[in-house]
């Protein structure tokens, strides 16, 4: 469920791009006004404004966000503002000219959106960077991360409920197998972590569980060292259990010295017309305190007022 | 009774790809008892004689005679069907009988635009409740697997922007690939693999230009193959299959069939000729 609170009367796109001009305009920014027009306005709503303001002021919105604004608000407001295809073909082709790190932002686009989400990611790739996807996340990894990777971006998997037992049960036993032999990225692994659907997944796993005793993540953690089983164990989570996931994320990205803005800012824009509400509750459920409270107390200023306005504190 | 007339009309309906309907509509239902069984003992094509005093059909011969009734059939509906379909369906069919028909999955996954393969994808799911890559992966055991799932999960970049650097640089990995087919087969090389599954069509064409190698036949060698009475039942069906999928490219290619009105039969022959006629009437002048 979204966090995102769009008022019951929202103005018509041409208002929300005068007020933003406005906003722009003179020396200084209102960046109340950019918060409270576009951190309360949904993917459709931004669009139209997009348009509406090009049209009026001959320029991309973005382009006058880019000039205006700076640092960790600015890209908070960039990302949001995006369209979330867009904005995930931004993240995704950032993540291929970054170091290794962000093989996360690679797994997670791929794990956590759903088919046609996915899909549309690898068209507006198309669109924004004369290349496809797979062609730069090949090039960019190598060995078993590619391996990994290259069919996680190009999966279009099958999203219906339907489960066959007797496959669950099979395919168990065959990533025990290869788990307790440390083949980690043996090609039935990836076979059946990139091809399968999330419901015939999860079946495979519950009897993982039940059969074996303990849950596929633990057996996963045999070498705590191990980055690819990291990478192979957060595969898992965000195809089973993403809040979980991004929980995850988020307490990391917080409670790291001086806090990890991009990962923060990350989560927080592509899940907050998404799964925040369920996310929120993870959190407050794992650490005792509310998503809103944690952010409050390690971001600051127009950053902060944009992330709390996503995650739906305070008035619309 | 001028039985040798209709013997050799018989002969003539049964021999050729498909069958001449009409003929054998106009001899064998008009034919009586002591007809018929004239063109049994005459026709050593199709009946031998059996030990216990009758002429009887070979099992192998009803398999044919099955086949080539089908021809037609075949043709129609898969010019019928939507194209995601069609493909969906070609590729499930190619996969489940296994790594002789893998061709098929490549010609598929490589002819097709990028939005018509994931067309493909999308039938598929809702054929089969599964996606075809998961299909793929699990019935491909072979070498194989990987550039199959590879191809077929593809979504190429459409436009004409190359970088020529990157082909030089692709064109030898590909070739080394090759030099070293001894030692690992290019297929299973991660590197070959990538480059063929992911790069635009256009980069790739100048990366076989810039390697200088021939490549995959060329539609008119395929039919060729095909078109022959004595050629294997999977040529057969590729005339049907490159012809109903391909015809626009066919006859761009300037293809003449007239190789088809010596050896095709029938319905099926009619239907084959009347649908690349069509397409010719497409052709701007």
């Amino acid at each position: 469920m979204a966090t995102l609170k769009v008022p019951a009367h929202v103005p018509a796109p041409s208002e929300d791009a005068e007020q933003l001009r406005k906003a722009f305009e003179g020396w200084g920014t209102n960046e109340k006004l950019i918060i409270d027009i576009l951190a309360h306005r949904n993917a459709a709503q931004r669009n139209s404004i997009r348009k509406a303001y090009g049209e009026a002021y001959g320029e991309d919105l973005l382009t006058s966000l880019d000039k205006e604004l700076s640092s960790d608000f600015e890209r908070a407001v960039l990302l949001f503002t995006l369209d979330p295809a867009e904005r995930d073909a931004f993240l995704a082709n950032e993540a291929t000219k970054r170091l290794t790190s962000s093989n996360w932002v690679l797994m997670e686009i791929a794990c956590t959106r759903s088919s046609y989400e996915l899909f549309n990611v690898r068209k507006a790739y198309h669109a924004r960077y004369k290349k496809s996807l797979e062609e730069d996340v090949a090039h960019h990894t190598t060995g078993e991360y590619r391996k990994l990777l290259v069919p996680l971006v190009s999966a279009f998997r099958y999203e219906g409920e339907e489960v066959n037992m007797t496959l669950a049960k099979s395919e168990a036993k065959i990533l025990r197998d290869k788990i307790s032999d440390k083949h980690y990225s043996d090609e039935e692994v990836i076979r059946i972590v990139t091809t399968r659907s999330k419901a015939q997944l999860n079946a495979t796993l519950n009897h993982y569980n039940s059969a074996f005793g303990n849950a596929i993540n633990k057996d996963l953690k045999a070498d705590p060292k191990d980055e690819f089983l990291k990478l192979l164990r957060a595969v898992i989570k965000c195809l089973t259990v993403p809040e979980k996931y991004f929980e995850k994320v988020l307490r990391q990205a917080i409670n790291k010295l001086g806090t990890d803005e991009r990962a923060l800012t990350r989560v927080v824009t592509t899940r907050a017309e998404v799964d925040m509400v369920r996310i929120k509750e993870a959190y407050q459920r794992r650490n005792s305190v509310p998503l809103e409270k944690a952010v409050a107390g390690d971001t600051s200023g127009d950053h902060e007022r944009m992330l709390l306005a996503l995650i739906g504190a305070g008035d619309v | 009774m001028a039985y040798p007339d209709h013997l050799e009309a018989l002969n003539k309906a049964f021999s050729g790809i498909g069958v001449d309907e009409n003929s054998l509509i106009s001899i064998v239902a008009n034919s009586n008892h002591e007809h018929k069984k004239s063109f049994r003992k005459g026709c050593s094509k199709l009946f031998i004689e059996d030990q216990n005093g009758f002429e009887r059909m070979d099992q192998s011969i009803i398999k044919n005679l099955k086949l080539e009734f089908k021809r037609f059939r075949d043709a129609v509906v898969l010019s019928l069907l939507h194209p995601w379909e069609r493909d969906a369906r070609l590729i499930e069919k190619a996969m489940k009988k296994g790594q002789k028909h893998y061709d098929v999955i490549v010609e598929i996954a490589c002819t097709r635009s990028s939005n018509e393969l994931l067309g493909a994808r999308k039938a598929y799911h809702s054929l089969f409740h599964h996606s075809v890559e998961e299909h793929l992966a699990t019935h491909v055991k072979g070498c194989e697997r990987k550039l199959l799932v590879a191809l077929v999960s593809a979504y190429r970049y459409e436009g004409p922007k190359v970088n020529e650097d990157v082909v030089k640089s692709e064109a030898e990995i590909l070739s080394n690939a090759i030099k070293n087919a001894d030692k690992r087969k290019p297929i299973e090389d991660e590197d070959t693999i990538m480059i063929l599954a992911t790069r635009s069509k256009p980069h790739l064409k100048a990366v076989y230009e810039h390697y200088n190698k021939i490549c995959d036949k060329s539609l008119t060698e395929i039919l060729d193959a095909g078109l022959s009475v004595d050629g294997d039942e999977e040529s057969k069906r590729a005339v049907t299959r490159v012809i109903v999928t391909q015809r626009e490219a066919l006859v761009k290619e300037g293809y003449a069939p007239n190789k088809i009105q010596g050896i095709l039969t029938g319905h099926y022959k009619d239907f084959i000729l009347g649908s690349l006629a069509r397409e010719e009437m497409n052709k701007p002048l």
